[in-house]
C-alpha cells in the first residue's frame, strides 16, 4: 500500500507509478479497483477552521470524525449530512473528508440545503500525469475560472486524487423536530412530501420507509432551528398535512437523530442479502416506478427524489427507468451491472474526452466509472 | 453591385475596427480579427439566413453596433452579424453552420455583464437567446421550473410568484439579466448566504454543443448519474456550449423578512460582529455592508436616514412575525456587545423598505458623483478590516475616490471606484487600481471574482490567482467540449496563455 505523506510524495508518487492505481481514503465506500491500493490517510489535518466564516480547510485523509468533532465544539456541522457506507457495505476503516468529497456523499438534508458538492468550495489535487493542480479556494462566492471542484466532488478518484479539500460549513441548530404520519400509501406518501416541502417551514428532511421498523409505513418530516422555531413550525406543518391523515410530533433529540442516521444509512438493509441500488428521480415519478421495480423493500428519501432499492441479484432496475424521465440508478453494492449509470453517447463522449485529459494514462481508479 | 456593397461594408468594418485599435477606445487587446472570415461575411450571413427567419439574422453596421459591448461599455467592437434564433433546433443550426466555416461565437443573454463576457470580435457571430424567453413548465409538487434562458431572472419569478414560489439567486441587475448569462458566470445575488448562486439552484440544462448537437444534462431529479458536467457547465462563461433551456430549482417564499440597521465607528468592530452573529448559530439571509464614503453617497442621494457612520451592517432574517422578532432580538442582543452608534430593528415592510433603500440605490448614487468602475473579489470575512484599511490607502496613491459595498456574509466585495471617463488617463489608472484590488483579494486568501465573472476584464489576471498548469487543466476541459475554441474563444483565460489553442481554429 501506497501511503504518501505529503502532496508532493503523492505526485512523485503518480508520476512515477508504472500500473493502475486504486485511490483509498477509508476504504470504507466500497471502491476497490485493480492496481496498487493508494492511500491518502497520510495526508491528514485541519489547516483552517474559521467558524466566524464558516469555512474549513483540510488535508483530503483527514477522518471525518476529526472534522465533525471540531466542528460540534463550535456548534457547527457538515449540512449535508454525508452517510457511512460501512453497516451497508460491511466495511471497516475510518471514513476521510476526501472521500466523501470524492463520492459527493450527501445524506437526507440533501434535500433542503444542497448536496456535498454544493458546500465544496476549493479543491488541491493530483492529476494523473502527477501535477498538482489546484482550482476554487476557500471563500464562499468564487467564480474565478472553471468551476472544477464540482467535476472533482462525484468524480470518485478518476480525475485526481484529492490532496486538500475547502468546504463551507452551517450552524448546527438549537434542536429538531419530526412529524410524523403512519400507514400512508407510497403515493400518498410522496404528495404529502411534496405538499410539506412546498411550504415556507424549511423541511430539512423528507422519508418515507413502506416498512418502518415496526413494519408499518411510516413518513417523516425533519425541521430544524432555535426551539421556538421548532414547536412553532412542527405545529404549522401538521395543519398543512391534515388532509393525510393524524400526524404526531417527536421532539425527542436522540430519538430524532437515531432515525435521521437509520434512513441516512439505510439501515433497513444491513442485514438482507441482494443488490442495494440508490435511485434519483423526479419525486412524483418514485412511486410508479418502484411500482415496476420488483424490489424485496425500499426506501423513500428527498421527498421521493431518492429511492433506496434492495433487490434480487438479476433485477436490472434501470430497465424500469424509462428513458424519457430522466434520472439514474447507482448500484451501491452488488455486482453483474456497472456500478454508475451509463451515459448518453454525446455524454459518455466527454466524460471520456475530460477523463482522458485529467489522466492521460488511465491509471486513476481505472474503468470505475465506465459502463 | 452586391460585391460593391459587400466590399463598402467590410471596409467600413475595417475602418471602424482600426478607428477603434488606433485611436484608443479599446484599450483591451484582442485578437486580431480572421480576415478569411471578414471576406467570406456575405457567404456566413447566406447560410445563416437559410436556416433562420430573415428578420432574425442581423448583419448591417448599423444595427450589429447595438451588441458591440455589454455592460462594460468601455471596449466596443460590432460583431460580423447577429443572430436572434427562437428554438433550441435554430441555435443547432447556426452552430453547426459557425462549427462548419469555422466562425467564431458569443453567446449572449440580455448583455448586462460587468465583465466583458458577451463583447464580440470583429469576426465572430453573436448569437442572443433573448427571444427564447419562454417558460416551458412550472412544476410545484416537484419545486421546478424549465424555462428558455433568454427569460429574465425576475421575471422567472415572476412566473410561479402567485402560487407563492420564487427562483433564489437575485443578481442586482434581475431585471434585466437573462437565465441564460446567469448560468454563464454562475450569478450570485445579495441572499445567496442562505439560498446559494445559480450552481445551487439549477437542476439541468439543455445544451447546445458547437458542433449542434443537442443534449440534456441533468433535469427533474438530483445529482449527476456520472461526472457532474453540470457543474462545471455552470460559470463556464458560454465557452462550453450554448445553453438554452433550464431546469430551475424554486423555492416556497419565506413567511416575511425584516432587517436590522447597525452601525459602527470602526470597520474592525463590523466585521467582528458579522462573524459573532454566525458563530451563534444564526444564518441571516442577507448581510450587506457599507464603508463611509458609500453611506455618504447613498444618504445624500436617497435620504434614507442613514447615521454617518464608519461602517453599517443591514442584517436581514426570514420567518413569521414571531420568528423574525425572535431572531432580530438575538441579533440586537450580540450588536450591542459591540456599541453600536445606532441600531434601527425594522417592524414594519415601510421600516424595512427605508432601510434597504439606500442600500439598493447604492450604484446610483455613486454613479451621481462620477463614472464608476465595479468590482468583485472576494476575501475570507476575517480579512475584511485589513482590505479596506489598504483599499483605502491605495485611494489616496491612485488619487480616486472608492465606497465599499459588500456582501459580509460571503466576503464579496463590490469595491466602487469613481473616476472621470472624459479626463484622458483616468479610466487606465481606474482600471490600474482596481487590478491591485483584486490581487489583494487573491493576496489575502479571496479570488478575483465572487458573482460577476472573468470575461476579458479580469482575464489577464487570471495569472495572479492560478498557477500554468491550474490555466491549463481549466483549458482542458474546453478542449473536450469545443475543440476549435469557436466558443467565446477570447474570454476567462489570457491571450497568452490559450493563443496555442485558439490558433486551432484558423
Amino acid at each position: 500500500m501506497l501511503i504518501p505523506k505529503t502532496e508532493s510524495e503523492l505526485a512523485q508518487i503518480i508520476a512515477d507509478a508504472e500500473g493502475p492505481l486504486s485511490i483509498q481514503g477509508g476504504g470504507t465506500r466500497g471502491m476497490q479497483c485493480a492496481g496498487s491500493v493508494l492511500n491518502t490517510r497520510g495526508l491528514s489535518g485541519v489547516s483552517i477552521y474559521e467558524p466566524g466564516a464558516l469555512t474549513l480547510v483540510a488535508q483530503a485523509g483527514t477522518p471525518l470524525a476529526e472534522i465533525e468533532a471540531m466542528l460540534a465544539a463550535e456548534g457547527q456541522r457538515l449540512a449535508f449530512e454525508p452517510m457511512d457506507h460501512s453497516g451497508l457495505l460491511n466495511t471497516t476503516g475510518t471514513p476521510t473528508i476526501g472521500g466523501v468529497v470524492a463520492g459527493n456523499i450527501s445524506g437526507p438534508r440533501r434535500i433542503s440545503v444542497g448536496a456535498c458538492r454544493d458546500f465544496c468550495l476549493g479543491v488541491r489535487f493530483v492529476d494523473g500525469t502527477g501535477r498538482v493542480l489546484k482550482n476554487g479556494g476557500r471563500v464562499m462566492k468564487n467564480v474565478t475560472g472553471y468551476d472544477l471542484v464540482k467535476l472533482m466532488s462525484g468524480s470518485w478518484g478518476t480525475l485526481g486524487v484529492l490532496s486538500e479539500v475547502s468546504l463551507k460549513v452551517l450552524p448546527a441548530p438549537e434542536k429538531s423536530g419530526m412529524v410524523v404520519i403512519h400507514g400512508l400509501t407510497d403515493a400518498g406518501a410522496v404528495q404529502a412530501m411534496s405538499r410539506a416541502l412546498g411550504t415556507p417551514y424549511e423541511v430539512t428532511g423528507a422519508a418515507h420507509a413502506p416498512q418502518g421498523s415496526d413494519g408499518q409505513p411510516i413518513t417523516m418530516l425533519r425541521i430544524e432551528g432555535f426551539e421556538e422555531s421548532v414547536t412553532y413550525r412542527a405545529k404549522a406543518l401538521q395543519k398543512v398535512l391534515s388532509e393525510f391523515g393524524e400526524s404526531s410530533v417527536e421532539l425527542d433529540q436522540d430519538r430524532i437523530a437515531s432515525q435521521w442516521r437509520w434512513v441516512r444509512d439505510a439501515k433497513a438493509f444491513h442485514d438482507h442479502d441482494g443488490h442495494v441500488w440508490r435511485i434519483s428521480v423526479k419525486p412524483s415519478d418514485a412511486p410508479r416506478l418502484v411500482r415496476s421495480l420488483d424490489a424485496k423493500a425500499v426506501l423513500y428519501d428527498w421527498g421521493g427524489g431518492l429511492i433506496w432499492a434492495l433487490t434480487a441479484v438479476d433485477v436490472d432496475v434501470r430497465a424500469s427507468l424509462e428513458k424519457d424521465r430522466g434520472g439514474h440508478a447507482t448500484l451501491v453494492r452488488g455486482e453483474g451491472f456497472a456500478r454508475f449509470h451509463p451515459e448518453i453517447p454525446p455524454i459518455a463522449k466527454v466524460s471520456r474526452g475530460i477523463r482522458a485529459k485529467f489522466d492521460p494514462r488511465g491509471i486513476l481508479n481505472a474503468g470505475m466509472m465506465e459502463a | 453591385m452586391a460585391a460593391f456593397r459587400s466590399f463598402l461594408r467590410n471596409f467600413v468594418n475595417w475602418l471602424y475596427f482600426f478607428t477603434n485599435v488606433y485611436f484608443g477606445v479599446t484599450t483591451m487587446e484582442m485578437p486580431e480579427p480572421d480576415a478569411r472570415i471578414l471576406a467570406r461575411k456575405d457567404r456566413i450571413v447566406a447560410r445563416l439566413r437559410s436556416v433562420l427567419p430573415p428578420e432574425t439574422v442581423i448583419s448591417e453596421l448599423s444595427e450589429t453596433r447595438a451588441y458591440e459591448c455589454d455592460a462594460l461599455t468601455a471596449y466596443r467592437c460590432p460583431p460580423l452579424a447577429v443572430v436572434l434564433p427562437t428554438t433550441t433546433q435554430e441555435v443547432s443550426d447556426v452552430l453547426r453552420i459557425c462549427h462548419a466555416e469555422g466562425v467564431p461565437v458569443v453567446p449572449r443573454g440580455a448583455g448586462t455583464s460587468l465583465a466583458g463576457g458577451a463583447m464580440p470580435t470583429a469576426d465572430a457571430i453573436i448569437l442572443g437567446v433573448a427571444r427564447m424567453n419562454e417558460v416551458l413548465e412550472t412544476d410545484y409538487d416537484n419545486r421546478f421550473i424549465r424555462v428558455q434562458t433568454g427569460r429574465t431572472n425576475l421575471s422567472v419569478t415572476g412566473a410561479v410568484e402567485e402560487e407563492g414560489f420564487f427562483y433564489a439567486p437575485d443578481p442586482s441587475s434581475q431585471l434585466a439579466c437573462a437565465i441564460a448569462g446567469n448560468i454563464a458566470m454562475n450569478s450570485g445575488g445579495a441572499h445567496c448566504l442562505k439560498y446559494g448562486v445559480t450552481t445551487n439552484n439549477l437542476m439541468g440544462v439543455t445544451m447546445v454543443m458547437m458542433d449542434g448537437e443537442v443534449v440534456e444534462i441533468g433535469g427533474a431529479h438530483l445529482d449527476a448519474g456520472g461526472l457532474d458536467l453540470l457543474g462545471v457547465i455552470c460559470g463556464s462563461e458560454g465557452q462550453l456550449g450554448v445553453v438554452t433551456e433550464a431546469t430551475l430549482r424554486i423555492l416556497r417564499k419565506p413567511e416575511g423578512a425584516r432587517p436590522v440597521l447597525i452601525g459602527f465607528d470602526r470597520n474592525e468592530v463590523a466585521g467582528a460582529c458579522v462573524s459573532d452573529i454566525i458563530k451563534a448559530g444564526i444564518l441571516p439571509v442577507a448581510i450587506e455592508f457599507m464603508d463611509r464614503p458609500c453611506i455618504r453617497a447613498t444618504e445624500a442621494f436617497s435620504g434614507a436616514g442613514y447615521p454617518d457612520c464608519e461602517a453599517l451592517l443591514i442584517v436581514e432574517v426570514e420567518g413569521s412575525d414571531a420568528e423574525i422578532d425572535a431572531q432580530l432580538s438575538r441579533i440586537v442582543n450580540i450588536a450591542r456587545l459591540h456599541n453600536p452608534v445606532e441600531l434601527r430593528e425594522s417592524g414594519s415592510a415601510e421600516e424595512s423598505a427605508k432601510i434597504w433603500l439606500g442600500r439598493k440605490s447604492a450604484f446610483g448614487a455613486m454613479g451621481q458623483i462620477n463614472d464608476y468602475m465595479c468590482l468583485d473579489g472576494t476575501i475570507p470575512v476575517s480579512e475584511l478590516p485589513h482590505v479596506l484599511r489598504r483599499i483605502g490607502e491605495m485611494s489616496q496613491k491612485y488619487g480616486l475616490g472608492v465606497g465599499n459595498v459588500f456582501h459580509a456574509g460571503d466576503g464579496n466585495m463590490h469595491p466602487l471606484i469613481l473616476f472621470d471617463a472624459n479626463k484622458p488617463g483616468d479610466l487606465e489608472k481606474c482600471e490600474a487600481f482596481g487590478a491591485d484590488i483584486l490581487r489583494l483579494c487573491v493576496e489575502v486568501g479571496g479570488c478575483l471574482t465572487g458573482e460577476h465573472g472573468v470575461g476579458i476584464e479580469k482575464r489577464d489576471l487570471m495569472v495572479d490567482q492560478y498557477g500554468a498548469d491550474d490555466l491549463d487543466i481549466q483549458m482542458a476541459v474546453k478542449d473536450v467540449f469545443d475543440p476549435k475554441w469557436l466558443l467565446n474563444p477570447a474570454k476567462v483565460f489570457p491571450l497568452a496563455s490559450s493563443a496555442s489553442r485558439r490558433a486551432v481554429s484558423r
